[in-house]
């Protein structure tokens, strides 16, 4: 009577699941970072102006070493700042 | 064939006429020397990140050159870190993509699509959880913080 389809869950089955991380720049074919751009770069920064680590942005290796280039570049021309406090 | 990409940083003291002469002076630097310059971005005032030279803001300028060879590099740099107007220079190699990059920017395919997709894409799966209540929590937490901040050096104060 009641297939696999109808069977309903008390609470969502999908809650405490951890998503897959990806690199973004993988997947949507993202080649050049640009350093003239701050509301991309804050994405990979912390409150603090803190480059975040890989295993909390899911970038892989070869765009981690663009975007920490690209943030540095930014930094020197005060378009990121080098300390900061509530960046965010 | 070589591809740089130079961005300074412009006294905003300066008037109107200083700051585009200023740009010149290095534009026409470059095209003496037979270079090809590919584009230039006057990114207009911005606000810095931080002081320089107890200055907030800038204009910043970005041009972008090709050549055979990267000589002139040396000599731009030399005269940029002379120049008593200019606060900031960054000169930079592009590579292919980053080529491209400034093409597809021009064109208006990168900026506004790019990001809108991207911000779509981030947004629509935050937006299914609070699309409607987002806006009005908002503006409720930042005046309660700030009473209590404002509060905590009076209390502190005091106790002092």
């Amino acid at each position: 009577m009641a297939s696999r389809d109808d069977i309903k869950f008390l609470s969502n089955p999908n809650i405490g699941k951890e998503r897959k991380k990806y690199c973004r720049f993988k997947k949507f074919g993202i080649k050049h970072i640009d350093y003239k751009d701050p509301d991309f770069l804050l994405q990979f920064i912390n409150e603090q102006g803190k480059i975040l680590p890989r295993r909390i942005t899911g970038t892989s290796l070869k765009y981690q070493k663009k975007v920490a280039v690209a943030v540095k570049r930014s930094r020197h021309l005060a378009i990121l700042p080098y300390v900061a406090d509530l960046l965010k | 064939m070589k591809h740089y990409e130079v961005t300074f940083i412009v006294d905003p003291v300066l008037s109107g006429d200083e700051i585009k002469a200023t740009e010149q002076v290095y534009e026409s630097m470059l095209k003496d020397a037979g270079y090809g310059i590919t584009h230039v971005d006057e990114m207009g005032l911005r606000q810095l990140a931080y002081p320089i030279n107890r200055r907030s803001s800038g204009i910043y300028y970005c041009v972008e050159f090709s050549g055979e060879t990267g000589e002139i590099v040396n000599k731009l740099e030399l005269a940029l870190r002379r120049d008593e107007r200019i606060m900031r220079f960054l000169t930079i190699s592009l590579d292919k993509y980053g080529v491209k990059y400034n093409d597809d920017k021009r064109n208006g395919l990168i900026g506004k699509v790019q990001t809108k997709a991207k911000k779509d894409s981030k947004s629509s799966g935050a937006k299914p959880s609070a699309p409607a209540p987002t806006p009005k929590p908002t503006p409720a937490p930042k005046p309660a913080p700030a009473p209590v901040k404002k509060a905590e050096p009076v209390a502190s104060s005091e106790e002092e």
